[in-house]
C-alpha cells in the first residue's frame, strides 16, 4: 500500500473522469453524484495517506520509481514530504468542496464541467506528487487544458478573453521551462554520464554560477507567472473574476500555490546560489505585490475581483516569507500557502453564493445582510478575518511567522510587510461594513434566503480548520518542518560556500568545490 | 560492384501496391463504379496488407546499392502508409458525392503517389531517388485537381504542378552538379568521394555551394520550406481535403527522408566543423527559423481551416528541420518520431474537417461555431488533435517536440530553439481559437453529422495514436532511435 498510495489519490479522479464520459449526457443527477462520489474517495484515500505520514521522519515518504521513458533516463517518480502532504490534502478537500458548491450553480454541459473538474484535479496532484522533473513539466502543462476548459465553457461574460489570456500567460512561462529543462538534462548528462530528471539527484549537481542563473530565470518566471508575482499578475484578477465560482476557488485555493511550490520544490533546492542573487529583487516584488493588490483591492467595486485582489497581496507575503530562507519565513510560507487556500477558497464560495442569490456582485447592490442573512453574514466574516490574519485564526499563524522570519532577514522588508497587514484590514472591514452592516438600502436584500444544508456543509470545514490551525498549528507545523528545515540547509550550505569563496577568492561551485569540476554546454 | 544483385524479395511490398493500385481501378470500372464503399475498403485492405509484407521482407541492400531496405525506410514507410490509410479512410463521403465517376483514380493514383514515397524512403542513389519524388509528385498534381469543376481545385493543381515542375528542375540540376564533382550517383559514394575532396582540396568550391543550394531549394519546395512556401495554402485549400492532409503528411514526409539521406548522409562531410561557415546547416537553420516564425504569424489570420493548417504546417516543418540540423543521432531519431506523432494529429485534424465539409460544405473557421453541443465527439477529437499539435502533455505533439528541441539544445542552437518555443506560444492561440469557437461560442446546435464507420476508425486511430504514444513514447522512440542510428552520427 505504502509505495500504491500516491498513484492511487493522484490517478483517482482521472479514472473518475473517463468513468463519466461512458454516462449519457442526460442524466445530470448521476454525473454529479459520481463526480462527487469520487472526488470524496479521492479524499479518503488522501486521509489515509496523512495518517500513514510519519510526520518526524526526514526526506521523502512513499516514494515510487519507475523507468518510463529510459531513453531520456524519465521515470515514474513520485513522492511527498510535508510540503506536498499539506497541499495535496488542501487539493482533495477543495475539489470536493467545489464539487458539491456547483450543484446547483452549473446549468449546461454538466458532464463536460464535472470531467474537466476530475481531470484538472489529477493535473494538480500531480504537480506536488512528483519527483521527476520531466513528469512535472508534464502535469504543470497537463493540467491547463481541464482549466482552460472551465473558464472558456462556464465562466463569466469575459470568459472567452479571460480564458485565452490565462493560458496564454501560462504557456509563456513554461515554456522557458521547456528549454531550462532541457539544458539541465544535458547538464547532468555530461555530469553523471547518464540522464536523469530525478530531483533529488539534481539537487546533487553542482551548476557554475552562470549558467544557475539563466536556469533560475527561466525556471523562476514559469513559477512567478502562476504565483503571480507583480507584474505578471495581469492574467489573475481576469482569470478569477471569468471563472465559475468553483473554478475561481480552484485558481486561488490550489493552482496559484502550484507556483510557490515550484519556487520551493525546485528553484530554492536546485539552484541555491542563484536564489540568493535574487533574494532582493524578488522580496521587492512581493512588497510591491504585496501593497499594490492591497491597494487595488480596496477601490474595487466588485466583491469577487476584490478578493482576486487580495490573493496578490496574499501571494506577495507567501513568496517574502519564503525569500527569508529561514526555518520561521519558510514554515509560515508554506502554512499561509494552505491558509491562503481555506480562506481565499471560503471568501470565493461565499461570493458565489450571494451572486446566485442576487446574481450581481457590486458591494453597492448590498448592504445590511447581517439583518436579512445572518448565518452566511457570520460565516462571511470568520472568513475574512482568517484573511485579514486576525489572532486564533490560520492566517495570523501564518502571516506571524512569516513577519518573524523576514525581519530575521531583513527588518525593512518586515515593516513594509506590516504594513501590508493593515491595508488588509482597511479593504476587508470596509467591504463588510458596506455589504453586511448598516442598514438595508436595497428592499431586494431583505427577503434573501439564507444558506441552506448545502451550502453548510460546504463552508463549515473550511471554518473548522481556520480555526484549527488558527489555534493549534502544531500537527501542520511539525509536518512542515523537517522538509522546510531540508531546504534551508542545502540554501546555507551554498550561502556559506560562497562567502568563503568570496573571501577565498576563487572558483568553486556549491559546497563542492574541490570534488567536482563540470563543464556547461550539452554533451 | 562487380556482382550484381537483384534481390526482388525487399522490394516486394511496392511491387504489392502498384499492383494492388490498378487492381483498385480495374475493380471500380468494372463494378460500374456503383459500389463506393468497397473501393475505399479494398484500398485501406490494400495499404494493410502491404504493412504486413513490409514486416516481412525488409532488411538489406539490393540493386546494386541502389536499393537500400534499412529501418530509417522501414520507419518512414510505415508513416507513409498510415497516411495513406488515414486519407483514404477519410475520403469516403467524398467518393460517394462528389468524386462518383473517378474513384477508382482516385484511391489508385493515391497508392501510386504511396509507392513512390516507399521507393524513394529507400533509394540510396540520386537517380532513383529523383524517381521516387517524382512518382510521389505527379499522383498529386492530379489529385489536387480532382475536383474538376471547381475552380480553386484546379487552380490548386495547376499551381502545384507548375511549381513542383519546376523545384524538379532545380533539384535535378542540382543532383547533375553533385553527380559532376563526385562522379557518382551513390550516396554512399558521394560521402566518400566529397571527403577525399575536402582531404585534397580543403574548400567547397562554388560549383558544389551551388549544387548544394539548389538541391536545398528544390526540396524546400517539397517541404514548403519558407521562402519555398509560397504554392502551400493555395493547394492546400483548393484540394480535396482528404487530399490536403496526404500532401501535409505523406508528402512531406517523404521530402524531410530525402533531405535526410542526401544531406546528413551523402554530404555528411559539409558539417565538418572547419567547414563551419560554409555548411548546409546554417541556411537550413535560418530556413527553418523563418518557416517557425512566417508559418505562425500568417496562421494567426486565417478564417479558413484549410489555410489554418497548412500554414501551421508550414511551422512545423520549421520545427521538425530542428532536429535536422542538430545533425546528431538524436536530432534525427527526433526527425522521424516528430513526423510520427505529426501523423496522427494532421491526419487527424483534417479528417474532422473533411467530415465537417462534406457535411456543411464550409471550412471556414466561424462555422465549427457551437459544434461541441452538436457533435461533441468530433469537437473532442479535433480539440485533442489541435491540442497535441501545439505540443501539449501528455499528448504525441508534446513527446515530439521536446524531443526535436533536445536535439537543438544538444547541437548548441539554443536561438533556434527559445525561437521554435515563443512562436509554440503563438501556435498555441490559433488553435485555442479553433477550441474557442467550438466549445465557447454557442452557434447551430440541430447540425447532425453522421460520421462514416472509415472516418471513425481514421479518428479513432488518431486519437489513440496521439494520446497512448504521448504518455509512453518509449517503443517509437526506440524504433526511430534505431533508424537514426544507421547514419553512424554523434
Amino acid at each position: 500500500m505504502e509505495d500504491r498510495i500516491l498513484t492511487l489519490v493522484t490517478f483517482f479522479p482521472l479514472i473518475g473522469a473517463v468513468l463519466l464520459m461512458f454516462v449519457p449526457k442526460e442524466r445530470d443527477d448521476s454525473v454529479k453524484s459520481i463526480a462527487l462520489i469520487i472526488a470524496f474517495i479521492t479524499f479518503l484515500f488522501s486521509l489515509m495517506m496523512y495518517s500513514m505520514f510519519d510526520p518526524v521522519a526526514n526526506g521523502m515518504q512513499f516514494e515510487v520509481n519507475i523507468p518510463w521513458i529510459s531513453t531520456f533516463g524519465i521515470s515514474y517518480h513520485l513522492g511527498i514530504d510535508g510540503i506536498s502532504l499539506l497541499l495535496i490534502m488542501l487539493t482533495t478537500l477543495l475539489s470536493v468542496i467545489v464539487m458539491i458548491s456547483s450543484w446547483n450553480s452549473v446549468k449546461s454541459g454538466v458532464k463536460g464541467y464535472f470531467i474537466s473538474m476530475l481531470m484538472l484535479e489529477t493535473g494538480m496532484l500531480g504537480v506536488f506528487v512528483s519527483l521527476d522533473l520531466f513528469l512535472f513539466y508534464v502535469f504543470w502543462e497537463a493540467m491547463l487544458i481541464p482549466m482552460y476548459f472551465i473558464i472558456g465553457v462556464w465562466g463569466g461574460p469575459r470568459k472567452i478573453y479571460a480564458a485565452i489570456k490565462f493560458v496564454l500567460f501560462t504557456m509563456f512561462g513554461s515554456l522557458l521551462m521547456l528549454v531550462a529543462l532541457l539544458y539541465l538534462m544535458f547538464m547532468y548528462h555530461s555530469f553523471a554520464g547518464e540522464y536523469s530528471f530525478n530531483m533529488i539527484e539534481l539537487y546533487k549537481m553542482p551548476i557554475p554560477l552562470g549558467a544557475q542563473t539563466y536556469i533560475f530565470l527561466a525556471f523562476a518566471l514559469a513559477f512567478a507567472i502562476k504565483v503571480p508575482i507583480w507584474p505578471f499578475h495581469t492574467w489573475l484578477p481576469d482569470a478569477h473574476v471569468q471563472a465559475p465560482t468553483a473554478g475561481s476557488v480552484i485558481l486561488a485555493g490550489v493552482l496559484l500555490k502550484m507556483g510557490t511550490y515550484g519556487f520551493i520544490r525546485i528553484c530554492l533546492p536546485m539552484f541555491p546560489e542563484a536564489t540568493l542573487q535574487f533574494v532582493p529583487l524578488i522580496s521587492i516584488l512581493s512588497l510591491i505585490g504585496i501593497i499594490y493588490g492591497a491597494l487595488v483591492a480596496m477601490v474595487q467595486r466588485d466583491i469577487k475581483s476584490l478578493v482576486a485582489y487580495s490573493s496578490v497581496s496574499h501571494l506577495g507575503f507567501v513568496m517574502l516569507g519564503m525569500m527569508a530562507l529561514n526555518v520561521q519565513g519558510l514554515e509560515g510560507s508554506v502554512l499561509q500557502m494552505i491558509n491562503h487556500g481555506i480562506s481565499t477558497g471560503a471568501l470565493f464560495l461565499i461570493v458565489g453564493m450571494i451572486y446566485e442569490r442576487r446574481h450581481t456582485r457590486m458591494i453597492s447592490d448590498f448592504g445590511g445582510l447581517a439583518k436579512s442573512m445572518p448565518v452566511f453574514s457570520t460565516f462571511f466574516m470568520i472568513a475574512s478575518l482568517s484573511s485579514i490574519g486576525l489572532p486564533l485564526t490560520n492566517g495570523f499563524v501564518g502571516e506571524f511567522l512569516i513577519l518573524l522570519g523576514v525581519y530575521k532577514a531583513n527588518p525593512v522588508y518586515a515593516i513594509i510587510a506590516a504594513t501590508g497587514v493593515i491595508l488588509a484590514a482597511c479593504y476587508m472591514l470596509w467591504m463588510l461594513q458596506r455589504v453586511i452592516f448598516g442598514k438595508i438600502t436595497n428592499p431586494e436584500n431583505e427577503k434573501l434566503k439564507d444558506l441552506d444544508l448545502r451550502e453548510k456543509i460546504i463552508l463549515i470545514p473550511l471554518v473548522i480548520l481556520i480555526f484549527w490551525i488558527g489555534i493549534y498549528p502544531k500537527p501542520f507545523l511539525e509536518r512542515i518542518e523537517p522538509a522546510v528545515k531540508n531546504i534551508v540547509s542545502i540554501v546555507n550550505s551554498s550561502r556559506t560556500a560562497s562567502e568563503a569563496r568570496m573571501s577565498k577568492g576563487y572558483k568553486c561551485v556549491g559546497d563542492r568545490c574541490d570534488t567536482h569540476t563540470v563543464s556547461i554546454g550539452g554533451n | 560492384m562487380e556482382t550484381f544483385d537483384y534481390n526482388l524479395k525487399l522490394i516486394i511490398p511496392e511491387m504489392f501496391l502498384f499492383v494492388w493500385a490498378l487492381v483498385v481501378i480495374v475493380f471500380d470500372i468494372s463494378s460500374k463504379r456503383r459500389n463506393s464503399d468497397s473501393v475505399g475498403y479494398l484500398t485501406m485492405a490494400g495499404l494493410a496488407i502491404t504493412a504486413v509484407l513490409l514486416y516481412n521482407f525488409h532488411g538489406g541492400i539490393s540493386f546494386n546499392n541502389m536499393f537500400s531496405s534499412d529501418i530509417l525506410a522501414l520507419f518512414f514507410k510505415v508513416i507513409f502508409l498510415g497516411s495513406a490509410f488515414m486519407a483514404v479512410g477519410s475520403s469516403f463521403g467524398l467518393a460517394s458525392d462528389k468524386i462518383k465517376n473517378h474513384r477508382g483514380e482516385y484511391y489508385g493514383l493515391i497508392l501510386f503517389s504511396t509507392v513512390g514515397m516507399m521507393f524513394l524512403s529507400s533509394s540510396n542513389e540520386l537517380i532513383s531517388l529523383y524517381v521516387g519524388l517524382e512518382l510521389t509528385t505527379i499522383p498529386l498534381f492530379v489529385l489536387a485537381a480532382f475536383y474538376k469543376d471547381k475552380k480553386t481545385s484546379v487552380e490548386a493543381g495547376m499551381k502545384y504542378l507548375i511549381v513542383g515542375a519546376f523545384s524538379s528542375a532545380v533539384l535535378l540540376y542540382g543532383l547533375s552538379l553533385l553527380y559532376g564533382f563526385t562522379g557518382t550517383t551513390d550516396l554512399t559514394m558521394i560521402k566518400i568521394n566529397l571527403s577525399l575532396l575536402f582531404l585534397s582540396a580543403g574548400k567547397i568550391g562554388p560549383g558544389l555551394i551551388l549544387a548544394i543550394v539548389m538541391i536545398i531549394a528544390g526540396i524546400s519546395f517539397k517541404l514548403a520550406l519558407v521562402p519555398f512556401h509560397m504554392w502551400a495554402p493555395d493547394v492546400y485549400q483548393g484540394a480535396p481535403t482528404p487530399i490536403t492532409a496526404f500532401l501535409s503528411v505523406g508528402s512531406k514526409a517523404a521530402g524531410v527522408v530525402a533531405f535526410a539521406r542526401i544531406f546528413v548522409h551523402g554530404l555528411i562531410a559539409f558539417v565538418d566543423p572547419v567547414m563551419k561557415p560554409l555548411d548546409w546547416g546554417i541556411i537550413v537553420a535560418v530556413m527553418a527559423a523563418a518557416a517557425m516564425v512566417v508559418g505562425n504569424i500568417t496562421a494567426l489570420r486565417q478564417h479558413n481551416i484549410k489555410r489554418m493548417l497548412a500554414y501551421s504546417s508550414i511551422a512545423q516543418v520549421g520545427y521538425l528541420m530542428i532536429g535536422m540540423v542538430a545533425v546528431s543521432e538524436l536530432g534525427i531519431a527526433s526527425v522521424g518520431f516528430y513526423m510520427f506523432m505529426y501523423l496522427f494529429a494532421n491526419m487527424g485534424a483534417f479528417a474532422v474537417a473533411t467530415i465537417f465539409e462534406d457535411k456543411t460544405g464550409s471550412s471556414s473557421i466561424s462555422s465549427y461555431k457551437g459544434l461541441s453541443k452538436s457533435a461533441p465527439a468530433l469537437s473532442a477529437c479535433m480539440a485533442i488533435f489541435l491540442l497535441s499539435l501545439t505540443g501539449i502533455p501528455p499528448l504525441g505533439g508534446f513527446a515530439a517536440k521536446y524531443i526535436v528541441f533536445a536535439a537543438g539544445i544538444q547541437a548548441g542552437y539554443y536561438w533556434l530553439v527559445i525561437l521554435g518555443l515563443l512562436t509554440s506560444v503563438v501556435a498555441l492561440y490559433y488553435y485555442a481559437n479553433v477550441i474557442k469557437t467550438m466549445y465557447f461560442s454557442d452557434g447551430n446546435s440541430d447540425l447532425k453529422i453522421n460520421i462514416h464507420p472509415a472516418a471513425r476508425l481514421v479518428l479513432v486511430i488518431g486519437v489513440i495514436g496521439v494520446i497512448i504514444f504521448g504518455i509512453y513514447p518509449e517503443p517509437i522512440l526506440n524504433f526511430a532511435m534505431e533508424s537514426a542510428a544507421l547514419f553512424a552520427l554523434p
